[in-house]
């Protein structure tokens, strides 16, 4: 008798109505994960992106050779650039909502990523940043009314209104160019790390792609390259289980963990939970180290859960059960850093609670001042910079243009 | 001065750049030990190291944008895209990266990369070595598009597109290589030895981009034409007798447009002549903007001759090509009217 063939179409174990199904997850404990030699040969390092990497347990404990052992004060200062990250995104969405924008994304219970990755990187390491990473920006101490300007489009934005909110560039701060194509800047890091290399600097670079970018050309060029010219770059996997509304089994994270895909390319890959401050600190400082003496590129899979919509256009409720986010049995990344520290002896609920204050008042100050240069469409915009920065100087027949522009109106 | 084909004109371009600026790197498919398929980057890697001209994965989109984040760090990347017909993976990286990245990130980034890559047909390619991509890269806001049609051109033109701090997209008529192909395939090959811009510079020197040169000068009709067509119409020309205006445009973008509406002022007629299909290709472009600048001096309607509208064809390639005899047929026509 002949198999008949049938089409496998991937489906999430719950949607919307249905109790939250985490049940196929496996969550080993803390700390049992050993942590190998940063030059250790790609070739021996095979098992661990079937690994999950944590360090913190339930009990906010640090545990196993993965602590990276970090001061108390650097563990406050990634608690406050957490909550701040947290607070600037809660207010921004408000300002969205009133129409002082017209988009906003947020980096809800992904926190720890940005945050952590920036004090575990140097600040002139460049990054290309998908969505969600802002909590770099915070971590490097950039100033919040200049991201707020952009987000205005205001007369204070250096993007100068080019700009969908929140794709900021701040080279100061090694935060490269964002574009809504999220997979196409992903291989700029390995070209970037090349030219590093060439010219026998010492700078890294780090990227992030989302789990479901993972599937575009863009991916396999980067770990393709980067693979080959032993490009000094961090390959992040950002596997927040949901693009929009496509989980993370619909780009093939069913299959195999993502962190897999660089056994492939003879590169290291390293699966770890993405809410766990330590966890994340000591991965990408463990990538860092390693490109840093000419041993090459890491995939790290950063195994989390986008908690927030996609975007301020997304209801994730139409897609996935409501209470899915609070389901989610690797809990909250600030939630899960206070409590180390309070366990530590280091911080308390009522410090919590005051700095909570502050830092809210921090943003509402910063909200202030980026308002008095604007609002998007509150002021009428030059069109010159419309004109300008499509070369290095303006051509003639832009120039052109920008006469009828004038000379018409729009 | 030495003689030179466009192969050996191209390879003294890239030469002198390694030269005279370390952040000058060249890397594409077979570029490296074996020199390219066409030989343009031939004794490169020998002479300037293997970090300096080096072999790349066969991924079109990922070398444009590892060209584009070197650019980004600070490089001067020249990468060779084989054929033009294998750019479309990199559409994307040229399109939403390299051609935007001044843009959006209000000029903190930058992306001053040059992508070569051998344009055209009568090499017996089939439709995946023949084609003539330019127009898809003109309608980009942000790209420069250049297209030499001989020896002392291509050099000049690709060390100023290499110094550019724009991205530009460098087509090379490959049917040129090795001689002024005229078009018609049945004669002898001419070699560029025999030719005036066979006669190179050993040394430094560039060709602004967006400058048009006059290949013949004429009274009666003004042809507008680039690459391996340039030839052609010459011939042409020659043939009918008529004293036409040749512009070898050079540049696709930016256009010369004051070279351009100079010549048809004069002339009052204009023939546009390329290798690529005829519908929304750049011949379209040059009409509107000739009709635009010039349309009280028009004295007939503004003709083209160009590649069909079919993709091109391998045994039927002499029939695709448009040869002198098309464009003699226009040049009779756009002075009958």
């Amino acid at each position: 008798m002949k198999t008949m063939l049938d089409l496998h179409v991937p489906e999430p174990p719950a949607r919307p109505g249905e109790a939250p199904d985490f049940s196929a997850m496996q969550v080993p404990p803390a700390g049992v994960v050993p942590r190998p030699d940063i030059d250790a040969p790609a070739s021996d390092l095979r098992e661990l992106p079937f690994e999950l990497i944590r360090v913190l347990d339930d009990e906010g404990r640090a545990c196993g050779e993965w602590n990276p052992q970090l001061p108390a004060d650097t563990l406050r200062r990634g608690l406050r650039a957490m909550l701040l990250t947290r607070t600037f995104d809660e207010r921004m969405v408000r300002l969205q909502r009133q129409g002082k924008t017209s988009f906003y994304i947020k980096s809800t219970g992904e926190e720890a990523i940005g945050v952590a990755q920036a004090l575990a990187l140097n600040r002139d390491d460049m990054c290309f940043t998908s969505y969600r990473q802002q909590g770099l920006l915070v971590a490097r101490e950039w100033p919040l009314v200049d991201l707020i300007c952009q987000i205005f489009n205001n007369r204070k934005d250096r993007l100068k209104g080019r700009q969908l909110p929140i794709l900021y560039s701040v080279r100061e701060a090694g935060y490269f160019s964002m574009s809504g194509n999220v997979g196409s800047r992903f291989p700029h890091a390995v070209g970037w790390a090349m030219a590093s290399a060439y010219k026998h600097d010492t700078k890294i670079a780090s990227a992030w792609i989302g789990d479901g970018t993972t599937a575009e050309g863009d991916f396999h060029y980067a770990l393709t390259f980067a693979s080959v010219y032993r490009a000094p770059v961090i390959l992040n996997v950002v596997n927040n289980q949901w693009a929009i509304s496509t989980f993370q089994g619909i780009a093939g994270g069913n299959e195999a963990p993502f962190a897999s895909r660089a056994i492939g390319y003879g590169l290291p890959g390293l699966r770890v939970d993405g809410n766990d401050f330590l966890a994340v600190h000591a991965a990408t400082r463990w990538a860092a180290e390693r490109a840093r003496r000419n041993g090459g590129a890491t995939l790290i899979e950063l195994f989390t859960y986008r908690a927030a919509a996609h975007s301020t256009s997304d209801d994730p409720t139409k897609y996935r059960p409501q209470d899915e986010a609070s389901a989610w049995p690797l809990g909250d990344p600030i939630e899960r850093l206070k409590q180390h520290l309070i366990v530590l002896g280091e911080w308390s609920e009522a410090q919590h609670t005051a700095l909570q204050a502050e830092l809210e008042a921090e943003v509402q100050a910063a909200v202030k001042e980026a308002e008095q240069y604007g609002t998007l469409h509150s002021e009428d915009s030059d069109p010159q910079t419309m004109f300008e920065d499509v070369f290095e100087s303006v051509p003639p027949h832009l120039q052109l243009q920008l006469e009828e522009l004038r000379s018409i109106g729009s | 001065m030495s003689s030179m084909n466009m192969v050996q004109a191209l390879n003294s371009a890239m030469d002198v750049m390694l030269t005279r600026d370390p952040d000058v790197l060249i890397f594409g498919e077979d570029v490296g030990y074996f020199g390219g398929v066409f030989r343009c980057t031939a004794g490169l890697q020998a002479k300037h190291g293997r970090r300096r001209v080096f072999d790349a994965p066969i991924a079109e989109g990922g070398i444009v944008a590892a060209a584009v984040g070197m650019g980004a760090y600070g490089l001067r990347p020249v990468v060779e895209i084989q054929f033009a017909d294998y750019i479309l993976p990199a559409f994307d990286q040229l399109v939403s990266e390299a051609s935007r990245l001044r843009y959006r990130s209000g000029g903190e980034f930058t992306a001053p990369i040059t992508v070569r890559s051998p344009c055209g047909g009568g090499i017996h390619g089939g439709q995946t070595h023949s084609q003539s991509p330019e127009a898809l890269f003109t309608h980009i806001s942000g790209l420069k598009t250049v297209m030499p049609s001989n020896p002392y051109d291509a050099k000049g033109l690709l060390i100023a597109a290499i110094e550019d701090n724009d991205p530009v997209i460098f087509l090379e008529p490959k049917r040129l290589y090795n001689g002024p192909f005229d078009g018609y395939h049945d004669r002898p090959l001419q070699p560029w030895a025999a030719h005036p811009a066979g006669e190179v510079p050993d040394d430094y020197y560039r060709i602004e981009l967006g400058k048009a040169a006059i290949a013949r000068a004429g009274e009666a009709v003004t042809v507008l034409t680039y690459g391996t067509m340039l030839h052609v119409s010459l011939a042409a020309v020659a043939e009918c007798g008529i004293d036409a205006e040749v512009i070898d445009l050079r540049t696709l973008f930016p256009l010369d447009i004051e070279t351009i509406s100079a010549s048809i002022r004069k002339t009052g007629r204009c023939v546009i002549v390329h290798e690529a299909s005829r519908t929304s290709g750049f011949g379209a472009e040059l009409g509107q903007s000739v009709q635009e600048q010039c349309f009280f001096h028009l004295e007939a309607p503004i003709l083209r001759v160009t590649g069909w509208d079919t993709p091109y064809p391998h045994a039927q390639e002499w029939q695709y090509f448009p040869g002198p005899k098309r464009v003699v047929h226009a040049l009779k026509r756009v002075m009958e009217d």
